[in-house]
């Protein structure tokens, strides 16, 4: 059996989504070879050949890759997995956005988001917002798979020396072109790969207040985060999601501030291994899987916290 | 321009879903079925379109059993002006469910098709990707904001750590994200409208689609308890804990 694990990367280095992937794909068992499609990527699939363990890195090196556009790169891939029985990606926004076109162009069903490989062609996936775990058997010849990372241990990024082999086909739908990227500008690391996560939710009352929580994220070196609740009623913009529908994150410390703790929340973040939950509500459900629960107004709590540590 | 827009009736988001007993499926007696969240959204976007004048009609299509139309008959509400339900029992998967609306784009010819970036029961984030392949149409998922400008359109999508915004030639798909609009509610009058729009009824077969299963779902299982902790007096005491006892931060 082998399996082409799709990485995530941006252009000069592999980001850590791509090693879970990999943890994953490994899981399956067989060969595991790595995909690098971007422009002006070899310093990535170079990185992509360090992670032991790893066949052979492809690398598809083109102008049309450029901007991961889903349409590209769909063809791309599925052009390439003739010569695989599995495919497999980080459910990244990049993952999620071209892996469902990969799958539909191959005729096969794409497995979304699996936590665990039970064998190789059975997975658990969360449904319901995180409600309910199914265990799902794929019937297809080949398999299309989404990773959710954090129910992976990244494996280590260096140690092994794979060849790699430049991909020379030329995929180019016609259909989309990139006109600009906005990326949030921050000193802080990025959400799903911070170890320590500080969210605010509904609590924080509106968006200003948010810099409560800023104080105490330099401090800890932690990313900001939020529930969904507070981005729909406008607090912070959508990418600070945390939640089935958002941002999944596993850091060694997540902070909940005036989050009460909806089920879709609670998917996002409870695989962090040490949670805190401030809340004035001493009934709020956060406090049901929160290892140290302080009952507060945070307008007075968030200051204190912030000088103490 | 004509916009196709598709709902589904999933449980609604209030209510807490379980696991039967047995395993077997999650328990849907009796439970508050509802349109998906973000279908819901995307019917929002089509219907501001026709009344910007970009749009001179709004289709709503939806797959499911008879009881879907109550989900069609509420996109109507909302301001669509058509309904298309394609009858199927049982459970239908993503790529069966984009081949049928392949079906449906290819006789209903849209400039634009809208859907919600993932269903709140089965969380899978396909079906709109999957249509995108399958019509060979551009796709902009996860859109926070669109604009339609001639034979184009740009979508500015939500991606991993800020905003990216592309443009697409039309005809093109859409998935919606939380902030693309915030639905209204449907008054009476319209309510009432609703129920004499048109709705047409066409079958799997109509659309020369024969269903197949990919994947079996084999069991459902509640996730792992976190064992609650306990709870602090003050902030000294839990930057305390958190330094000595849970060792994560100094």
């Amino acid at each position: 059996m082998s399996t082409l694990v799709i990485a995530e990367h941006d252009n000069a280095t592999i980001k850590v989504a791509t090693l879970n992937a990999v943890a994953a794909a490994q899981a399956l068992g067989g060969d595991v070879d790595i995909l690098v499609a971007g422009s002006s990527c070899d310093a990535a699939a170079q990185a992509a050949a360090q992670v032991p363990g790893v066949g052979k890195v492809l690398c598809a090196d083109n102008a049309a890759y450029a901007n991961q556009l889903a349409e590209n790169v769909s063809l791309l891939i599925a052009d390439v997995a003739a010569s695989y029985d599995n495919i497999v990606a980080p459910a990244t926004t990049n993952g999620k956005n071209t892996m469902p076109r990969v799958a539909a162009l191959m005729n096969v069903a794409q497995v979304s988001d699996i936590i665990s490989v039970e064998s190789p062609d059975t997975f658990k996936r969360p449904i319901y917002a995180g409600n309910v775990i199914a265990t799902v058997q794929s019937t297809d010849p080949k398999k299309v798979i989404t990773v959710r990372t954090t129910a992976f241990d990244p494996v280590a990024a260096e140690g092994g020396s794979a060849s790699v082999e430049e991909v020379g086909a030329v995929h180019d739908a016609g259909l989309s072109t990139f006109i600009s990227e906005e990326v949030a500008e921050s000193d802080r690391p990025e959400l799903t790969a911070a170890s320590v996560v500080i969210s605010g939710g509904r609590g924080m009352q509106n968006g200003d207040n948010f810099q409560l929580l800023e104080g105490i994220a330099d401090k800890l070196g932690a990313a900001i985060g939020a529930s969904r609740a507070a981005v729909d009623a406008g607090f912070v913009p959508n990418d600070y999601q945390v939640g089935q529908t958002g941002k999944i994150v596993a850091p060694d410390l997540y902070i909940a501030v005036g989050i009460s703790g909806a089920i879709q929340h609670l998917a996002g973040m409870k695989d962090s291994k040490i949670i805190v939950a401030i809340n004035k509500d001493e009934d709020a459900p956060i406090f049901q899987v929160a290892d140290y629960g302080l009952v507060a107004d945070l307008f007075t709590a968030l200051p204190e916290f912030e000088a103490a540590i | 321009m004509k916009a196709l827009v598709a709902v589904k009736r999933v449980v609604d988001y209030n209510v807490k879903v379980r696991a039967k007993a047995d395993g077997s499926d999650v328990e849907l007696n009796n439970v508050k079925m509802a349109i998906n969240p973000f279908c819901e959204i995307a019917v929002e976007e089509a219907v501001r379109l026709k009344e910007a004048g970009t749009v001179e009609e709004v289709v709503v299509v939806s797959i499911g059993e008879k009881s879907c139309q109550e989900q069609i008959r509420t996109a109507l509400a909302l301001g669509a002006d058509r309904g298309i339900h394609v009858e199927v029992d049982g459970r239908v998967e993503p790529l069966e469910v984009a081949k049928l609306l392949k079906g449906v784009v290819d006789q209903e010819q849209p400039s634009l098709v809208i859907l919600g970036k993932q269903s709140i029961d089965g969380d899978n984030n396909q079906t709109g990707q999957m249509l995108g392949a399958l019509a060979n149409m551009g796709q902009g998922t996860f859109a926070s904001e669109i604009k339609i400008d001639g034979d184009t359109i740009a979508v500015t999508r939500e991606v991993d750590g800020g905003l990216q915004t592309l443009k697409l030639n039309l005809p093109a798909i859409v998935t919606t994200d939380l902030r693309l609009n915030e639905p209204r509610y449907a008054s009476l009058p319209n309510i009432m409208k609703a129920k004499k729009k048109q709705l047409d009824v066409t079958t799997p077969a109509d659309l020369g689609v024969e269903l197949m299963s990919h994947v079996v779902q084999l069991s459902v299982a509640p996730p792992p308890e976190r064992a609650a902790g306990i709870k602090v007096e003050d902030v000294a005491q839990l930057v305390d804990k958190l330094k000595n006892e849970a060792k994560v931060i100094s």
